[in-house]
């Protein structure tokens, strides 16, 4: 039995977007009254945005301005755009839910997104910011193969972008019929369109603008609620712990770590996936190159660490003084929770919320705030989705128009008014193919999909861009095959888990419940040092005369010699000729040029 | 940039100094981060009521909470450690060795 909980909690929380996994999703909504304070106020954001969008279009002309905010967002912006992309309407919902039913344990999730961060920062945000252009596949193609490289960083980043788009939009449906009582559809579409006009009329800046806004929204409604919640307490923490503890039908086990710790396999390897994930996703990475120097996308790293940090540290005070605020509220329980004389039944607490435990941070907003503040997060919530959304469709169009289009088909022939306006083709069919997935994927339970997306991300994506930054002994079919190897097993081996195999295929084990065929969630513990092992073999054993003349360059002088110099002095920032360090210098030959093949790390 | 300029950037004395101490730093800060993640999970894993040790006699409270809220803090504080010292010795090394090339 402990066993199938622990498998519950982790198949709910693979991934940020716990909500996705409760009755949010399987198709159990119930639809509300709609409720027209938060739709009030979810317009009086859309009018704003759209009006952002419109600023943001007239000075939105170059490529450079599509895909990277013309290279204009200062160090402080872009850390709450950043925070922004990884505080989704889910993470806030679902940790918050976490901590409500299990305590300690959602510390023990929020922890594990945070941490990524510094490492982000310490080994990849500056070599990035300098060695690429508009997309990290810039930089993991920049000495290799540019047409495979650059093909296989394309496909693999829309991969994740698919995945992650797919899981947003069902919980986005899912969420704004709980919320604003609109159809599921209406929901999707309504997403789906306006992320499409965000997107194409204004790009990155209206993007990350959409995006700073919705940081700062939700960061203050979060903290309204925990100083509010924290002052019943007469905000002593150990006052909160003691009435939860009394409240909550697991007593004093909420204090410690629960059903997470039975399996430590599971634990390190959610523990990769969460943490060199965050390293591998395109709309994350794609951030850094809207600053204008590594100066800033230093700074950036560390106020979206902090934002992210501090909204954690929220959510789990939303989440302790939710079990004893919504206990004091029999309103929100269903008629069966409730004993005769009306109150809370204590063991129902959990189990008994009206809407799961993805809504408990809303039910606190409305015991709080009342219903002009529930109108108030519902509407923060609504507008997080659409930023979210936004960010990954941008991340996937620069995939084609940038990386498939303009360097692999055109072969860097292409024109920038040609570049964009493939982007926005993009973008279109995209938002299209998203609203359509949104809705054939209505019933489906969608859980799984941000975990593989952060699987995939930390499996394919960072592997080969850690490698090309660090190893200079990688090879392009080494890159190639990691990379592939990578994708290829963190795909099956999430489809043979149980939340595929048991609760997507119906699978069942002797005892009728889901089963997979592996007892592991999530694949980043075996696929990831795969993808480096094959990386590192293939390189090895590449005898293939690419791979000769890859390893020939390394010893030779020459202009391919003064390349590598070059690479490894970028990396620093420090190239002389009046560009900026990297700028311009890497993209524009695209792999027709012996200077493209650099060995960044020869003068380490 | 040219063969020469490469060549000089590559013989500037300062330019070993800033590669050679960025490189370290950067991956101390990465291990410390690492250790730290990983020594929270492995105890997780392997000894989970020594979080669930109350702080005091009688308290509620749980080594593990402020133990917790401490990670998330030191995950800020690295990455600020390393902002303060890159934006003020890196960056005014390399524009050091920029101005003396130029």
């Amino acid at each position: 039995m402990k066993r199938f909980y622990l498998w519950g909690v982790l198949l709910a929380l693979l991934a940020p977007f716990a909500l996705l996994a409760g009755p949010a999703v399987t198709g159990e909504v119930e639809r509300q009254a709609t409720n027209y304070t938060a739709i009030t106020m979810f317009l009086v954001f859309v009018a704003g945005t759209l009006g952002i969008t419109y600023w943001a279009a007239k000075r939105t002309r170059s490529a450079k301005d599509f895909y990277t905010a013309g290279g204009g967002i200062t160090g402080f912006q872009n850390g709450l755009a950043i925070a922004g992309d990884y505080m989704s309407a889910a993470s806030f919902l679902g940790i918050s839910g976490l901590v409500f039913a299990s305590g300690y344990d959602g510390l023990i999730y929020s922890i594990g997104f945070l941490v990524g961060w510094p490492v982000i920062m310490f080994l990849i945000a500056e070599q990035i910011r300098n060695l690429g252009k508009f997309t990290f596949a810039d930089v993991s193609s920049y000495r290799f193969g540019q047409t495979q490289i650059r093909t296989m960083a394309a496909i693999s980043s829309l991969v994740v972008v698919a995945f992650y788009l797919i899981a947003q939009m069902v919980g986005a449906g899912k969420l704004i019929q709980l919320l604003f009582g609109l159809d599921y559809w209406m929901a999707v579409v309504a997403v789906g369109a306006l992320m499409m006009v965000y997107v194409i009329f204004g790009g990155m800046t209206a993007t990350t603008w959409v995006q700073i806004i919705k940081a700062v929204l939700l960061l203050s409604g979060a903290t309204f609620m925990a100083v509010v919640a924290l002052s019943t307490f007469g905000f002593s923490p150990e006052e909160m712990f003691r009435q939860a503890v009394e409240a909550h039908p697991k007593a004093l086990a909420i204090m410690s770590p629960g059903s997470l710790v039975t399996d430590p396999v599971n634990a390190i390897s959610l523990g990769l996936a969460l943490m060199f994930g965050t390293a591998g996703l395109p709309h994350i990475l794609m951030r850094f190159f809207t600053v204008p120097d590594a100066k800033e996308a230093r700074k950036s790293v560390f106020y979206a660490t902090g934002f992210i940090g501090y909204f954690y540290i929220l959510t789990f005070i939303i989440g302790f003084a939710a079990i004893v605020l919504l206990s004091q509220h029999p309103e929100f329980f269903k008629p069966e929770a409730l004993a005769a004389d009306g109150s809370v039944i204590k063991d129902q607490l959990v189990k008994g919320i009206d809407g799961g435990t993805n809504m408990v941070a809303i039910r606190l907003a409305e015991a709080v705030g009342g219903n002009l503040f529930l109108g108030f997060i519902s509407a923060v919530a609504f507008a997080t989705i659409l930023a979210v959304v936004a960010g990954l469709t941008l991340a996937g169009a620069s995939a084609i128009s940038h990386d498939l289009y303009a360097s692999v088909i055109a072969r860097g022939r292409s024109n920038e008014t040609t570049e964009i306006r493939i982007s926005k083709i993009a973008t279109f069919s995209l938002g299209l193919l998203a609203i359509v997935l949104g809705i054939v994927f209505e019933s489906q339970n969608v859980a799984f999909m941000v975990g593989l997306a952060f699987a995939i991300a930390a499996s394919a994506n960072f592997p080969v861009l850690i490698t090309s930054i660090f190893w200079g002994k990688m090879t392009t079919n080494g890159a190639l095959v990691g990379g592939v190897v990578g994708l290829i097993s963190a795909v099956v081996l999430t489809i043979l888990s149980k939340a595929v195999w048991g609760d997507v295929l119906g699978h069942v084990g002797p005892d009728g419940k889901p089963v997979g065929l592996i007892a592991l969630n999530n694949p980043a513990i075996i696929s990831m040092p795969l993808a480096f092992f094959f990386i590192w073999i293939v390189s090895l054993l590449d005898r293939s005369e690419q791979a000769k003349r890859e390893h020939r360059r390394r010893g030779r002088g020459g202009s391919l010699r003064s390349g590598l110099k070059r690479a490894k002095s970028d990396r620093f920032g420090l190239a002389l000729d009046g560009k900026r360090a990297g700028r311009g210098l890497w993209h524009v030959p695209l792999g027709h040029s012996k200077e493209m093949r650099f060995r960044p790390w020869d003068l380490a | 940039m040219q063969q020469d300029s490469v060549d000089a950037i590559k013989a500037h004395p300062r330019y070993q100094e800033l590669v050679c101490s960025r490189k370290c730093f950067a991956w101390n800060l990465t291990v410390i981060m690492l250790v730290i993640y990983y020594g929270f999970i492995m105890i997780i894993a392997f000894a989970p009521s020594l979080l669930g040790t109350p702080i005091a006699e009688g308290a509620v409270t749980t080594v593990g909470m402020p133990v917790g809220v401490a990670i998330i803090i030191s995950a800020f504080v690295l990455t600020g450690i390393y902002v303060a010292k890159a934006n003020s010795r890196f960056d005014a090394l390399t524009k050091a060795i920029r101005e003396d090339l130029q």
